[in-house]
């Protein structure tokens, strides 16, 4: 189990050693450099679009997941995880487009789109989460006389922290992944470089796109597998 | 103390209503344990966790310590009480001493205090508080988390615990050394315990009473040995088996009917001398001692008659010696095993008590009915 977290490390070098020498030998390090500039605000852009859409699902996702879990929500939850299932079968090009359509271009919709297509994992993992805490941890809790928010804090969510990691995990890859569609509705990023690379088949600006967006795909995995290695008590976390 | 009186407890279902418990009416003294044994669904576990409202009672009340625990909300009415469920229960996400240090801290113990105890319970149990408090439960077998799960429930020093099958997974060996080591532990801790079992034989072991249920009433609530003699109906004496009478062999020690008159005779003595003993005291055998007091050999009264010479030459080996304070299922099956109708039986350092013979066991076990007879 310890080698998972580490493989995107093992990756990464090795990944950029064969794609420098193929960009090197095609002479394309220059073009790409110059659009060193545009790199260095798009890329801040697209990690601001992240860092936004990603917390704003987290801060909004986990609270949603415990108040789902909660046994006075039992009968209704599952009814309103299946608007959250309808939610994700819809592509994600499809909410960002209808985001468009209702709040224009720029950031807010893509602040909107991606925001939702990274809702549901963390929802559903920590909705499911919680539920698959054993029934016999809350009895003993309850019997040994914790209050309902005590035993949330202190039994239920440490219990659950691995598969809502999990979910967290999966939502900011999603988000990441999904965030160049955001030029497409005026949200910026450096899906602008791929995009426009691709209309005008220069593969230097398109590199100068997709090698950072890949990056931080890359590095954003890498820090929530390292938090999820590290910020998860070790009498629950499977990897250690 | 615990007390319950006419409790009750129904459940609606589509299908009627249910009676889980029917007006339960049972008082265990302070430092008694208690077993609450009978088939599944009985409602001896509903009875159980309507003392700390687990499960909230239809009607009904209950004593601790002769105060009625209504006017307790729940949560100082379970921090008031120990708790140890079959699952055990331990979470895995604390280490160790942030288990046992729960209701401590729930009640606002000191964190030095709480570790103080925390490491006292561990060493009752026999496990090291320096290697055992930093881990996590999933490094522990089933065994060492069972006790902790105990312990855990000690920590507050409760005056009552309620154990659901507390010893229910573990396997049977663990299981009888779990046992004792409770009972131990309980003989100086003396708390009022209501235990849940479905095992007659745990009941017999551990119980200082017995209250079998049946379809949430009880059918008779008394100590093992009267339930196990005298049960009060059928039901209840098909629940604890055809073979009560040899379950109760359990319940008496050797010490309880241990023959301390039996003759010795040293080993460097007359058999002339031992002969006349015998023909004295009534007795046919006379058991060999060394200078120790050490039961060594015997003789019996037909080969010595008119014999001369030693005892040391004339004496059997003897085939086994039970200490005195084994229980007699021991003694007996020691007996079995030897095809023998008598054994000695030694102290703990070895020293000859007494005998006991298959006659005295018998003897022992239906006096009881006898008494019945009589009254």
């Amino acid at each position: 189990m310890r080698s998972i977290p580490t493989l995107p490390a093992w990756l990464v070098p090795a990944a950029a050693f064969a794609l420098g020498i193929w960009i090197t030998s095609a002479g394309l390090i220059d073009r790409i450099a110059e659009y060193w500039e545009d790199i260095v605000f798009l890329s801040q852009q697209h990690m601001v679009l992240v860092a936004a859409s990603g917390g704003s699902a987290i801060l909004i996702g986990i609270p949603v997941g415990i108040w789902l879990s909660r046994p006075s929500m039992e009968r209704r939850a599952e009814t309103v995880m299946q608007i959250f299932n309808i939610g994700t079968t819809i592509p994600t090009l499809a909410v960002i487009a209808l985001s468009m359509t209702v709040l224009g271009i720029g950031f807010a919709p893509a602040f909107f789109g991606l925001f939702v297509a990274s809702l549901l994992p963390i929802v559903r993992n920590t909705y499911a989460g919680l539920l698959a805490v054993p029934s016999h941890l809350k009895e003993a809790a309850t019997g040994m006389g914790m209050t309902g928010a005590q035993i949330l804090w202190r039994v239920e969510l440490p219990n659950a922290l691995y598969v809502i990691f999990s979910g967290v995990r999966t939502a900011l890859a999603i988000n990441v992944g999904t965030t160049p569609l955001a030029f497409l509705i005026g949200g910026g990023g450096l899906g602008e470089l791929i995009f426009t690379g691709i209309d005008l088949m220069d593969t230097g600006m398109l590199l100068a796109g997709a090698i950072p967006t890949a990056l931080l795909a890359v590095f954003v995995d890498f820090l929530t597998g390292q938090g999820q290695l590290r910020l998860i008590p070790k009498g629950v976390n499977p990897l250690r | 103390m615990i007390r319950l009186e006419n409790l009750t407890k129904t459940f609606k279902t589509p299908s009627g209503t249910v009676t889980a418990a029917d007006n339960v009416t049972m008082e265990v003294p302070s430092g008694e344990i208690c077993i609450l044994l009978g088939p599944s669904g009985c409602g001896k576990t509903t009875a159980l966790k309507m003392i700390n409202r687990l499960i909230p009672p239809t009607s009904g009340q209950i004593f601790i310590n002769g105060e009625d625990t209504s006017r307790l909300n729940d949560i100082e009415l379970r921090r008031k009480i120990g708790y140890v469920i079959q699952q055990i229960g331990l979470f895995p996400n604390m280490t160790i001493e942030e288990n046992i240090c729960v209701v401590p801290r729930l009640l606002g113990w000191d964190m030095k205090k709480a570790r103080t105890r925390a490491s006292e319970l561990l060493d009752l149990v026999g496990l090291d508080p320096n290697q055992f408090l930093r881990r996590y439960p999933k490094e522990l077998s089933g065994g060492q988390q069972q006790r902790v799960g105990v312990i855990r429930a000690l920590a507050a020093d409760p005056p009552v615990m309620l154990m659901d099958e507390p010893f229910g997974a573990i396997d049977p060996i663990n299981r009888e050394i779990i046992q004792d080591e409770f009972l131990k532990m309980q003989a100086e801790l003396k708390k009022t315990i209501m235990f849940v079992s479905h095992d007659i034989d745990e009941a017999v072991k551990m119980g200082d009473k017995i209250a079998i249920f049946r379809a949430g009433k009880i059918e008779q609530y008394d100590s093992p040995d009267r339930i196990l003699a005298h049960p009060a109906n059928p039901f209840v004496a098909d629940f604890v088996g055809a073979d009560r009478t040899l379950k109760r062999l359990r319940l008496v020690t050797a010490e309880d009917v241990v023959d301390a008159e039996a003759p010795v005779i040293a080993r460097q003595g007359k058999v002339a001398d031992a002969a006349a003993m015998l023909q004295a005291s009534g007795h046919r055998i006379a058991v060999v001692i060394d200078a120790d007091h050490r039961p060594v050999g015997y003789l019996t009264a037909d080969e010595i008659e008119g014999a001369r010479g030693s005892v040391a030459e004339l004496a059997h080996p003897l085939p086994a010696t039970v200490p005195v304070r084994a229980d007699l299922r021991a003694v007996v099956s020691e007996m079995f095993a030897h095809d023998t109708m008598w054994l000695a039986c030694v102290d703990d350092n070895g020293r000859f008590v007494g005998t006991v013979t298959q006659p005295a066991v018998t003897r022992a076990l239906g006096a009881t009915y006898r008494r019945a007879d009589a009254a």
